[in-house]
């Protein structure tokens, strides 16, 4: 059960149970759509950019807690950034899902995204951390193609 | 089937049937004996790969061993050795589906080159535009996207046979699909996301009845009931050796005769000819007309010896005991609230699809496999199916003989351990 609760932590479950921004967009001028073929995940990202700036964030979806968590929390910690920050903060993420077991991360710089500091001992969970990540990242790039975690 | 029931009845009674002993069974699996994250393993995942017993892992070792060699070419012993081996598990094969003739059996990859083999050859051959072919609306994608190809490669169109609730099929809606333009009917025999088990007999007759042949994928089928293709007198029969506790990579088609000597063939290459020029090929005879290149002999071995397996354990006790185990399944797994069984049908192999309230399938999954428990969570390539329900994906449990009461009781306090940490 410990392993278990370093997965799912309190935050995770929250935001698994009332995620926040789930909604679709109005008045979005980006948006991309993600797949994870394995379980069937399946979700939008709706982003209101101005300028560089991501004024407004949402998302839409189905998907297990860790995925529809990190959704959560992805959008409610990238509104007021710039699209660089937002890529900063995807590399930040990615490497602190992927990391061997010692690597520890600084606080500040991972902020409340550390609440997903144990998928990396659930290798299998990996992509459903970061395909809300990575269905940003292919709406700050304005592509039209689904992304697909395979 | 009564014969099942009755079995299963006096199990229900005895609480065991007679003569099964399944602590004496999990000792000829040996990747049963492991620990799973310090847990016994307890492997509910059979629908998606089967465990092998020592038998077939030793004949395909003896095989590498002192045996390996090409099949029908080489004149020398080895070749001689492999190549009795590998048609004497094609009459195996044969025997274990009632086949007339071991000519009738083609050696393939799986269920899903079976079928495409089916589509590709006999499909093409006999289908145009304006044609139908009726499947149903439990198809694993193997058994949907083949016949969306040929479709779109010949102009016919699909048609799909509706469920009810419970995942049983609406047999008064597949009588009105049935027409003068349809031409094949391709159904699964065991659903693999619902357990069902069709009256693929009914179908084939009513199929018949109007001239058009049928295919049945079996995949799920061969491990749990005993398969008689005279009886069913079907066309095309399919199925997988990884899902009858035999090696992956090998599979069958059985085919009527006169079928498969009308058919093209479905590859070219060696093997499957009589003699090649540059002006003009001669094919080689059913069945290797349709098996091009060296096939996978080996697995071909060690299908024959789970089936021998099989056949000395029982294919009747195997089904009644199974019966029980799921009826003890279902009663444990339907106790805990929030959780929905996907697939009810009065007619059930053992396979258990679930939701649970609040819960993503993915995450009881994680939750189950820090307990050792392995099942499969997803769609299971059945995506049309799990839209019929209205779910996305579902968390799936599936039997085999290998599995213990103790092991489902084990699923159902996971899952009360899920339902726990979600609360």
């Amino acid at each position: 059960m410990s392993d278990l609760r370093e997965l799912y932590q309190e935050v995770i479950l929250d935001h698994n149970k009332r995620p926040r921004n789930f909604q679709k967009l109005e008045g979005a001028n980006r948006t991309a759509e993600g797949y994870n073929p394995l379980c069937g995940d399946q979700l939008m990202v709706y982003l209101r950019m101005e300028d560089d700036m991501i004024k407004d964030i949402s998302f839409q979806g189905s998907g297990c807690a860790i995925s529809k968590a990190s959704a959560s929390i992805m959008t409610a910690t990238l509104k007021g950034k710039t699209k660089a920050e937002a890529e900063v903060l995807f590399e930040t993420f990615h490497k602190m899902v992927t990391a061997d077991l010692g690597v520890t991360f600084d606080q500040l710089e991972v902020g409340k995204l550390a609440a997903f500091s144990g998928v990396r001992e659930f290798p299998v969970r990996v992509k459903c951390a970061t395909l809300p990540w990575h269905t940003l990242h292919a709406a700050l790039e304005g592509k039209r193609e689904a992304v697909s975690t395979e | 089937m009564r014969t099942i029931n009755e079995l299963a009845a006096q199990e229900t009674l005895r609480g065991r049937p007679a003569g099964f002993d399944v602590e004496r069974v999990r000792q000829d699996f040996p990747i049963l004996r492991q620990q799973v994250h310090g847990k016994p393993l307890v492997y509910l995942d059979s629908a998606a790969t089967s465990q092998k017993p020592q038998v077939v892992i030793d004949a395909v070792t003896r095989y590498y061993q002192a045996e390996n060699s090409n099949v029908h070419r080489g004149i020398h012993l080895l070749s001689e050795r492999a190549t009795e081996l590998f048609e004497d598990a094609r009459a195996k094969v044969a025997r274990f589906l009632n086949a007339s003739d071991a000519r009738e059996i083609i050696f393939v990859r799986g269920a899903t080159e079976g079928i495409n083999l089916v589509a590709q050859s006999y499909g093409k051959m006999s289908l145009k535009a304006g044609d139908e072919i009726i499947i149903s609306a439990m198809e694993h994608h193997s058994n949907i996207v083949p016949w969306q190809i040929l479709c779109q490669e010949t102009g016919a169109a699909l048609r799909v046979i509706p469920i009810n609730d419970d995942g049983e099929l609406l047999m008064d809606e597949f009588k009105k699909l049935l027409n003068a333009r349809t031409r094949l009917v391709s159904v699964v025999h065991v659903s693999n996301a619902l357990g069902t088990i069709n009256p693929v007999k009914q179908i084939i007759e009513m199929a018949h009845s109007h001239g058009v042949p049928v295919v049945i994928d079996g995949a799920q089928a061969a491990p749990h009931l005993s398969v008689d293709v005279r009886a069913l007198d079907c066309d095309f029969y399919v199925l997988s050796g990884h899902k009858l506790f035999a090696p992956t990579g090998i599979g069958i088609v059985f085919g009527k005769a006169h079928l498969l000597e009308a058919m093209p063939p479905y590859q070219g290459g060696g093997d499957m000819i009589l003699s090649v020029t540059f002006e003009r090929t001669l094919y080689n005879v059913v069945p290797f007309k349709f098996e091009a290149g060296t096939p996978h002999i080996a697995g071909a071995i060690g299908l024959g010896a789970a089936i021998d397996y099989l056949t000395e354990v029982g294919l009747d006790k195997i089904a009644a005991y199974e019966r029980g185990l799921l009826a003890h399944a279902t009663d444990a797994l339907a106790a805990i609230p929030g959780l929905r069984i996907i697939g009810t049908a009065k007619e059930k192999a053992g396979i258990l699809s679930f939701v649970l309230d609040g819960v993503h399938p993915h995450d009881i999954g994680t939750i189950l496999d820090q307990d050792g428990i392995a099942i499969r969570t997803g769609h299971h390539c059945a995506q049309p199916v799990l839209q019929r329900f209205g779910v996305p994906a579902t968390a799936r449990a599936s039997l085999a003989f290998y599995n213990t009461r103790e092991e489902i009781d084990a699923l159902a306090r996971a899952i009360h351990k899920v339902t726990t940490l979600f609360g």
